[in-house]
C-alpha cells in the first residue's frame, strides 16, 4: 500500500506542477500585453489593439487557472506538511506573507480594471493597471522563489530547540542560489510565453487568418525567444556552477556521476542504475563535464559515492535534466531558424509554422523538467541540512490523502483539456472575425476606418 | 526577558489575531456576495441574459475577493503556524472539497465566455455547483471549528446545520448585492431571493447561537456572566433588529429612482459583523477552541515584527486601491465585455 508520505509527495508534486503551468505563462504574458498596449498608445495603430485584445483574453483565462490552483497551494503546507510549518514556519511564513501582501492583491485588484475597465478609466490609467498587474506577477515570483531558494540553500537563520529563528532577513532572501534561480525562472517564463504566443499565432495563420495582428504577435514571440534562449543557457550554466558549490550531490545526480573523477566525462545518454550504482548504455564525451562545471579539463567532479545515504535518486534527476537541456537546444534551433527565415522571406513557410505550432507548449516541458531537477535533486531534504521531507509529513490516514489526490487529478485533467481546447476555440474564432488591416502597419498611421484615438476602445467586435 | 520584549510577546499575537479577524471578516463579506450570486444563479435555458448580468456584477471583483482568503490563511500560517497545522489537519477533507469548489467556480467564470457557445450552460452549471460546494464546505468547517473538532454525531449534525446556515447567509449577501447592482426584473427577483434567504439565515443564526453555548460550557459562562451580560446582549439584539428591519425594507424595494437600493447590502454587512463579533467573543483568546491560545501558537517575535512592518504599510494601500476599484465599477452592472 502507498503510505501517507508517498501520497502526500505525489499530491504536492501534482498540485505545484499544475500550478506552475499557468504562472510561467502569466508572468511574461503580462509584460507582453503591456508592450502591446504601450505600442498602441504610442502609434494609435489599431493592429496593436487587436493583438492586445486577443492576448488579454488568453491572459485572463490563464490567470484564473493560476489563481485557483495557487489557493490550493497555500493550504497544502498545513494539510500535508505540518512539520514544515512547525520547524521553519518562522521563515517560510513571512516570505509567503509578503507575497500575498505585495503581489497578490496588486494583481487581483488591478486585473479587474485591466480586463473590464477600459471604458471606465482614462487610457493612461488602464495602461498603468496592466503594468501594475505585470509588476505583481513578477513580484510574486520574487517572493516564492526566495522561499524556494532558501529551502535549497538555507542561510541567515539560527536553530534553537529544533526550530528555525530568523537572524538576517537580507541573508534569508538573498541566499546563495536565489539570484540564479530567480533569473533562470523569469527567463523560463519568458521563453515559455514566447513559444506559446508564437505557436498560437502560427496556428491562426495556418488556419487562414489574413490579418496583421497574429503576424505581429508571431514576430514578437520569435524575437523574444531568439534573444532569451542564449541568455538562458548562459544563466543555466552559472546556476549549475552555483549548485556545484552548494549542493554537489545534486550535480552528481544530474551528471550521472557515480564516482568522483578528475576530468569527468559529459554523459550524453545513459540509463542510471541505483542498485548497481552505475550507468548502462552510456554515451559520453571525455572530460567535458569537468570543462563545463569547473572550466578546467582536469577539474574534480564529485560522484554519488561521496554522499552515502544523503543523495537524491539519480535516474529522475538525470533524465529531467536532459529533457530540459534538450528542450533548450531545440528552442535555440527553432527560434533562430525562424527568425532567419523571417528576415529572408518576410513570412514563414507552412512547415516552419507547423513546427512552431508543435512547439507551443515546449516551455512547459522544459520548465517542469527544470523544477523536477531542482526539487527531486534536493531530496531527501525538504530544507537542505535542516529538515527531511519524511519528518515533515502529516499524520492524516492514507485513505484521506488518496481521496483528495484522486479528486485533484480528475479536476486537473479536465481543466488542462478544457484550457487547451478553449485556446483552440479562441484562436479559430479570431480567424473568422472580420478585420481591416492586412498590410504593414505604418508608424502613426491609421489603416482603417475605425474610430481612432480620441476614444481608444473601438468596441463592438468580439474577436 | 526585558520589559519591552515581553510586551511585544503579549501584544504581537493580539495584533495578528486582530488582523486575521479583519481579513476573515472582509473575506466573508466580499466572497460572501460573489459566492451568493453563484448559488442563486438560475439555470433555465431562457435565463441566459440574467445569468450574464449576474456574473457581470461580480466580474471585476471575484479574484480580489478570494485573495482575502489567501491573506487570512496566510496570516494564520505566518502568525500561528501550530494552529495552522492543527486546524488544517482536522479539516483535511472538507478543505480539499472547498478548494475543488473554488477551483471549479473560478475557472467556470472565465471559460463560460470563451468556450464554444454550446458549452456555456455547462460552465454555468459548474459555476453554480462550485459556489454551492464552497459555501457548504466553509459552513461545515466553521461548525467543526466551533465544536472544537470533537468527534461524534452531535458535532456532525451541528456542522451540517452550520453548512446550511452559512449557505443561506451567503445567498442573503449575494441577493442584497444584486439589489444594489441590478435593475428591473433581476432586481425584483433578487428582492424575493433576499427575503427568503434572510429568513433562512435568521433561523440558522438562532439555531447556531442557541446550540453553541449549550455544548461549550466555557462559551456559556462567558456569555451569561453578569455584568458582561448587559453589554453582550447588545450584539444579538442589534443583529435581530437588523434582520427585522431588512425584512420590512425588502418588502418595499424597489423604490422610485432606485432609492435605498444599497441599504439591504449594508444591513447584511451589519448582520455579518454582529455574528462575527459574537463568534470572536465566544473564543478569544483561544485559536483552537479549548486547546491552544494565541500566545501558545504564535511564531517568533522577529518574524512577526518583520511581517508587521509590511502589513502596516501595505494593508491601508490595499484598502485604498480596493475602494478605487469599486469606484471604477460603481453603478449598475452592464454586460461584461473583455477588451
Ligand atoms: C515562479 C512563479 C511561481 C511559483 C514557483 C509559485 N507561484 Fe503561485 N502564483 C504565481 C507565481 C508562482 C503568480 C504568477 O503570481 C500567480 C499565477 C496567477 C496569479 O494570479 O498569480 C500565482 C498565484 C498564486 C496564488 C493565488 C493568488 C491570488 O489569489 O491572486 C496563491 C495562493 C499562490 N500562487 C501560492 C503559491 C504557493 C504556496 C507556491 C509554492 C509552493 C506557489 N504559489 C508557487
Ligand atoms: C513551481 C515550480 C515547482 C515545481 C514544478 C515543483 C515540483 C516539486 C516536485 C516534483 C517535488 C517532489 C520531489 C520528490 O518528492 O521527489 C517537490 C517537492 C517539494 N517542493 Fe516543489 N516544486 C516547485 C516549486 C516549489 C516552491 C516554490 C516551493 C516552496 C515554496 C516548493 C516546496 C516543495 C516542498 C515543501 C516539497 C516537499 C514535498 C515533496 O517532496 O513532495 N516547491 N516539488
Ligand atoms: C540549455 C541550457 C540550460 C541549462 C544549462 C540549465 C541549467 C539548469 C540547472 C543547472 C538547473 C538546476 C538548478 C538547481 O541546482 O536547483 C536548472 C533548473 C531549472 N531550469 Fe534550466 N537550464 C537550461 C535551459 C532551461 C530552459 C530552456 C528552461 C525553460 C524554458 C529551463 C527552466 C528551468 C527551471 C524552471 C528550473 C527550476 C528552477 C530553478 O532552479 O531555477 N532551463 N536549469
Amino acid at each position: 500500500m502507498l503510505d501517507t508520505l508517498i501520497l502526500s509527495r505525489i499530491q504536492f508534486a501534482t498540485n505545484i506542477s499544475f500550478h506552475i503551468l499557468f504562472p510561467t505563462i502569466s508572468i511574461a504574458l503580462a509584460w507582453i500585453i503591456v508592450f502591446f498596449k504601450l505600442r498602441y498608445d504610442q502609434t494609435n495603430n489599431p493592429v496593436w489593439m487587436r493583438a492586445y485584445r486577443f492576448w488579454v483574453k488568453v491572459f485572463a483565462l490563464t490567470f484564473a487557472l493560476g489563481v485557483v490552483s495557487g489557493i490550493t497551494m497555500s493550504f497544502q503546507f498545513g494539510t500535508n506538511w505540518p512539520g514544515y510549518m512547525a520547524q521553519v514556519g518562522n521563515i517560510a511564513g513571512p516570505l509567503l506573507g509578503y507575497e500575498v501582501l505585495t503581489a497578490f492583491f496588486l494583481e487581483a485588484t488591478f486585473l479587474g480594471i485591466m480586463l473590464f475597465g477600459i471604458k471606465r478609466v482614462p487610457s493612461k490609467v488602464h495602461t498603468f493597471s496592466a503594468f501594475v498587474v505585470a509588476v505583481g506577477t513578477t513580484l510574486s515570483a520574487f517572493w516564492i522563489i526566495a522561499l524556494n531558494s532558501w529551502m535549497q540553500t538555507p542561510a541567515g537563520f539560527e536553530m534553537r530547540d529544533g526550530i528555525a529563528y530568523p537572524e538576517s532577513w537580507m541573508d534569508i532572501i538573498f541566499n546563495a542560489s536565489f539570484p540564479y534561480r530567480l533569473t533562470h525562472m523569469l527567463l523560463a517564463s519568458g521563453l515559455t510565453t514566447a513559444f506559446f504566443v508564437a505557436g498560437i499565432s502560427a496556428y491562426r495563420i495556418l488556419k487562414g487568418d489574413p490579418k496583421r495582428a497574429p503576424r505581429l504577435a508571431l514576430k514578437t514571440g520569435l524575437i523574444l525567444a531568439a534573444v532569451f534562449i542564449p541568455v538562458q543557457m548562459f544563466v543555466g550554466d552559472l546556476h549549475g556552477q552555483n549548485t556545484l558549490e552548494h549542493q554537489p550531490q545534486k550535480i552528481a545526480a544530474m551528471e550521472g556521476a557515480w564516482k568522483t573523477e578528475n576530468g569527468a566525462p559529459l554523459v550524453l545518454f545513459a540509463i542510471p542504475d541505483g542498485k548497481e550504482k552505475t550507468n548502462h548504455f552510456e554515451i559520453a564525451i571525455p572530460k567535458m563535464a569537468s570543462l563545463i562545471l569547473t572550466h578546467d579539463l582536469h577539474g574534480e567532479v564529485k560522484g554519488i559515492e561521496e554522499f552515502p545515504g544523503d543523495h537524491p535518486p539519480v535516474a529522475p534527476v538525470f533524465f529531467a535534466f536532459r529533457i530540459m537541456v534538450g528542450m533548450g537546444l531545440l528552442m535555440l534551433v527553432v527560434a533562430w531558424g525562424s527568425c532567419y527565415l523571417l528576415l529572408r522571406r518576410k513570412s514563414l513557410p507552412r512547415w516552419a509554422l507547423k513546427t512552431l505550432v508543435a512547439m507551443t507548449f515546449s516551455g512547459w516541458v522544459a520548465t517542469l523538467a527544470g523544477w523536477y531537477v531542482t526539487e527531486i535533486g534536493r531530496q531527501p531534504w525538504l530544507v537542505t541540512g535542516v529538515l527531511k521531507t519524511a519528518d515533515a509529513v502529516t499524520q492524516i490516514p492514507p485513505a484521506h490523502v488518496g481521496l483528495s489526490l484522486t479528486l485533484y487529478l480528475i479536476v486537473y485533467a479536465i481543466l488542462l483539456f478544457a484550457y487547451i481546447h478553449t485556446l483552440k476555440v479562441m484562436a479559430l474564432k479570431s480567424v473568422k472575425v472580420e478585420e481591416f488591416e492586412t498590410a504593414e502597419p505604418l508608424a502613426g498611421g491609421s489603416l482603417t476606418n475605425l474610430p481612432d484615438s480620441t476614444q481608444k476602445h473601438p468596441g463592438g467586435d468580439s474577436q | 526577558m526585558s520589559e519591552s520584549a515581553s510586551a511585544a510577546t503579549y501584544w504581537l499575537p493580539v495584533i495578528f489575531i486582530g488582523l486575521m479577524g479583519l481579513a476573515v471578516f472582509i473575506y466573508a463579506v466580499l466572497d460572501g456576495y460573489d459566492l451568493g450570486v453563484g448559488i442563486l444563479l438560475p439555470l433555465g435555458e431562457q435565463e441566459e441574459q440574467q445569468r450574464d448580468l449576474m456574473i457581470a456584477s461580480i466580474g471585476p471583483f471575484w479574484d480580489a475577493n478570494e485573495t482575502w482568503l489567501v491573506l487570512a490563511i496566510g496570516l494564520l500560517l505566518i502568525a500561528f503556524p501550530i494552529a495552522y497545522n492543527q486546524v488544517l489537519m482536522h479539516l483535511y477533507l472538507p478543505a480539499a472539497i472547498m478548494l475543488i469548489g473554488l477551483i471549479m467556480r473560478g475557472v467556470a467564470f472565465d471559460f463560460r465566455t470563451k468556450a464554444a457557445v454550446n458549452h456555456k450552460l455547462a460552465w454555468d452549471r459548474t459555476f453554480k455547483a462550485g459556489s454551492l460546494t464552497t459555501s457548504l464546505a466553509q459552513g461545515y468547517m466553521l461548525g467543526l471549528y466551533v465544536m472544537g473538532f470533537r468527534p461524534g454525531w452531535e458535532a456532525q449534525f451541528f456542522s451540517a446545520l452550520s453548512a446550511l446556515g452559512v449557505t443561506a447567509a451567503y445567498s442573503y449577501m449575494g441577493s442584497a448585492w444584486l439589489i444594489l447592482k441590478a435593475e428591473s426584473d433581476l432586481q425584483k427577483r433578487a428582492t424575493r431571493w433576499a427575503r427568503r434567504a434572510g429568513r433562512a439565515t435568521l433561523v440558522g443564526v438562532i439555531a447556531v447561537s442557541a446550540i453553541n453555548p449549550l455544548v461549550n460550557p466555557s462559551v456559556f459562562d462567558r456569555w451569561f456572566t453578569y455584568p458582561l451580560v448587559m453589554f453582550v446582549l447588545l450584539v444579538p439584539t442589534l443583529c435581530f433588529l437588523a434582520f427585522i428591519f431588512n425584512d420590512f425594507l425588502l418588502a418595499r424595494i424597489p423604490k422610485t429612482n432606485d432609492r435605498h437600493s444599497a441599504l439591504p447590502f449594508a444591513t447584511v454587512v451589519l448582520i455579518f459583523l454582529m455574528c462575527f463579533i459574537g463568534l470572536a467573543f465566544s473564543f478569544y483568546p483561544d485559536i483552537v477552541p479549548g486547546e491552544i491560545n494565541i500566545w501558545q501558537a504564535a511564531s517568533a517575535n522577529a518574524s512577526l515584527q518583520f511581517i508587521l512592518v509590511g502589513a502596516v504599510i501595505v494593508i491601508p494601500i490595499i484598502l485604498v486601491y480596493t475602494v478605487f476599484s469599486y469606484r471604477v465599477f460603481r453603478g449598475k452592472a452592464t454586460d461584461l465585455r473583455y477588451h
